[in-house]
């Protein structure tokens, strides 16, 4: 068995000593993060590149990826014990965990949204390893028309999921593209649009973007609010071990939170965010037990379901980028660059050429589940003293971070100022209501796409409609296509906007 | 004319601007033809599709009514000008004064934007923060910094 092979040469790699070590690092300090209010995973991710240097790849990429799924742990122990959802993936835990946490049930909460996770993310580990392969396979039949083709459709799917207004996030789709443009032409060696700055005719580093965006950005938003009240369940919290009748309850929408997450994963800008959202749709319209308390007042299905189904769709999405290089989501988009950083040019080449981290990574990521399950459950004391830790710490510890990682990525300080721009137009964003996340997509495929377009038009002698003369072409941008249409429908852009008005 | 939505209107006229400048600054390279295309043809491309999204967002800001006209709000000005303040200082200074004083300067600008501001606890942030960035960043992951004024390391 090929599958069984390639587990065993994974965990072999995930089990040395060093890269147990970064597993553990990345899913204690993901669980921090998800934890901290005002920190995410974006954010840490860009804060850590600098350091990666340091590292091999295989060990760099391990933590990171311990980071996006511990902040995915993380954020549900606030969102059930102060109903403040630490990720936006735990908006909907929120409805019904912090319900139980009132009640007096924070324990069994937490250990459903726990063991549930756990659960997910085995199998999620598993899909990644069979489903890879084939995948990677089909890659290696695309062309340039293709990938040009599957790119815009990842672009277009990860708005169409996950984002507000929609307009506004194809705009920014395209400032981030264009943003990208800053740069050397790869053809022609012609310098553009960096007025005569040596600094920017590498382009702008996507590192100085997203500390700028997501880093003090999101720091001038935070601190321009006035500060909210918490209201912390921390003595509620003695009974970890739920019920047997929790368990009999809880497991039907494990393994249902489960499948759809890991379905709704692999699609581009599926994810995290909209799995929790459908599984607590799918687990509301499930006939319970009678007797059962009602959604909405601490019902153990609400969070055991979407709890599963976000680590999941965790999961699941590291198949698009390990397969076609082509990142789902803004965390995501950073480990492309980690990668890049780390002189691996993500595609599907890259389970051949570099077996040991790609196997590597896909069996650390069972391991650094299995570890936040021990992190959580037993520590979750440590965690709830950190809940207390005021901002007014914390903001600018991440910001000496920031600096400091900015400073250090070519030992020079343009890429501090840049960061410091790209703070204030973070901050006018957030004014504006741009969702940020799609411009760094944007920025991070721009210069990929723009290569597989011209390529593309130069093969086919400058014909436009290669692009839909090619099956494979003209359905991903039929894909695409469906996409913009089905959510411009009336009834469901109503739905959609139902949806997203719960986020903060 | 009313603006009927501030955040849409203000939001599609950046993305106009921003869309045309591209497009007028891609025009400055060769445009190609489209079987042979130049530097200038895919941000030319973009400038104008950005431009037209952000006319339709404009456009949609002044016709379609919203809830309380989705204000805009008001402007965090103080933490906007102390926060980039402290980070461009930072940029200035760390290579002529060093880790140990431009670290605990940043912290300390930074920290003035807050709502609540304790002297004291943030010089023992300060403190703490900078001797963990030297243990991190210099001891443990060998990075080049410099540590002292330069005045002071010869």
């Amino acid at each position: 068995m090929d599958l069984l092979n390639n587990l065993a040469l994974g965990f072999g790699v995930a089990f040395t000593l060093q890269n147990v070590f970064y597993a553990f690092f990345g899913a204690l300090l993901g669980t921090l993060i998800g934890v901290l209010p005002g920190l995410g995973p974006v954010a840490t991710i860009a804060m850590l590149l600098p350091s990666i240097y340091a590292l091999d790849a295989t060990p760099a990429l391990i933590m990171l990826a311990g980071i996006y799924y511990g902040a995915q742990y993380g954020g549900s122990t606030t969102a059930i014990l102060i109903n403040v959802p630490g990720e936006s993936s735990s908006v909907v835990t929120a409805i019904d965990g912090y319900q139980m946490a009132r009640r007096g049930r924070a324990g069994a909460a937490l250990a459903a949204a726990g063991l549930g996770s756990f659960f997910a993310g085995c199998v999620g580990t598993i899909i990644i390893a069979a489903f890879a392969p084939p995948l990677t396979e089909l890659a290696f039949k695309f062309g340039p028309a293709e990938y040009f083709s599957l790119m815009v459709l990842g672009l277009i799917g990860a708005v169409v999921l996950a984002s507000g207004s929609l307009i506004k996030a194809i705009a920014m789709i395209i400032l981030g593209l264009l943003l990208g443009q800053i740069n050397t032409d790869v053809i022609s060696g012609v310098p553009r649009f960096s007025f005569d700055i040596p600094e920017l005719t590498d382009g702008i580093g996507f590192v100085a973007i997203a500390m700028g965006v997501f880093g003090f950005g999101e720091i001038i938003a935070n601190l321009s609010r006035p500060a909210e009240h918490r209201e912390v369940f921390t003595k509620d919290v003695k009974d970890i071990w739920p019920t047997k009748q929790d368990f009999k309850n809880a497991y039907p929408a494990v393994l249902r939170g489960t499948a759809l997450g890991s379905i709704l994963g692999v699609l581009p800008g599926g994810g995290a965010l909209l799995a929790s959202f459908a599984a607590y749709t799918v687990e509301k319209k499930t006939k319970g037990n009678p007797g059962d308390v009602p959604f909405g007042q601490g019902n153990i299905r609400g969070v055991a379901g979407p709890e599963a189904a976000n680590n999941a769709g965790a999961q699941t999405s590291f198949i698009p980028m390990l397969t076609l290089g082509i990142p789902p989501n803004a965390v995501m988009a950073l480990m492309v660059g980690a990668m890049t950083i780390k002189g691996i040019q993500p595609g599907p080449q890259v389970m051949t050429s570099n077996p040991e981290l790609f196997w590597g990574l896909i069996a650390s990521m069972w391991v650094g589940n299995l570890m936040l399950i021990i992190l959580n459950l037993p520590l979750i004391g440590v965690w709830i003293k950190l809940l207390t830790v005021p901002y007014r710490f914390l903001f600018p510890a991440i910001m000496a971070f920031c600096c400091i990682g900015l400073y250090t990525l070519n030992n020079n300080n343009f890429d501090v100022f840049m960061a410091a721009g790209f703070g204030i137009v973070g901050y006018l964003f957030f004014k504006l209501g741009c969702e940020p996340a799609p411009l760094l997509l944007g920025f991070i495929l721009g210069p990929m796409m723009e290569e597989n377009l011209r390529r593309a038009l130069l093969l086919s002698r400058g014909d436009w409609t290669a692009f839909i003369t090619k099956p494979l072409s003209a359905g991903l941008l039929l894909a695409a296509l469906l996409m913009i249409v089905i959510v411009s429908l009336p009834s469901i852009k109503s739905k959609r906007e139902e949806a997203f008005h719960d986020e903060p | 004319m009313k603006i009927k939505s501030q955040k849409d209107f203000w939001s599609g006229l950046m993305f106009v601007v921003t869309g045309l400048a591209f497009a007028a600054g891609a025009t400055n390279y060769s445009f190609g033809t489209s079987a042979r295309p130049g530097p200038g043809y895919f941000p030319f491309g973009l400038g104008v599709l950005l431009a037209v999204l952000g006319a339709v967002i404009l456009f949609k800001a002044l016709t379609i009514e919203t809830e309380g006209g989705d204000r805009i709000g008001h402007i965090g000005w103080r933490p906007l000008c102390l926060i980039v303040a402290a980070v461009i200082g930072f940029g200035l200074l760390l290579p002529r004064l060093g880790l140990i004083i431009s670290l605990p300067l940043l912290i300390l600008v930074a920290s003035l934007a807050g709502d609540e501001f304790k002297l004291k606890e943030v010089v023992i942030n300060a403190i703490i923060l900078t001797i963990g960035s030297w243990a991190v960043f210099i001891k443990g992951l060998n990075l080049v910094i410099p540590l002292w004024p330069s005045f002071l390391a010869n």
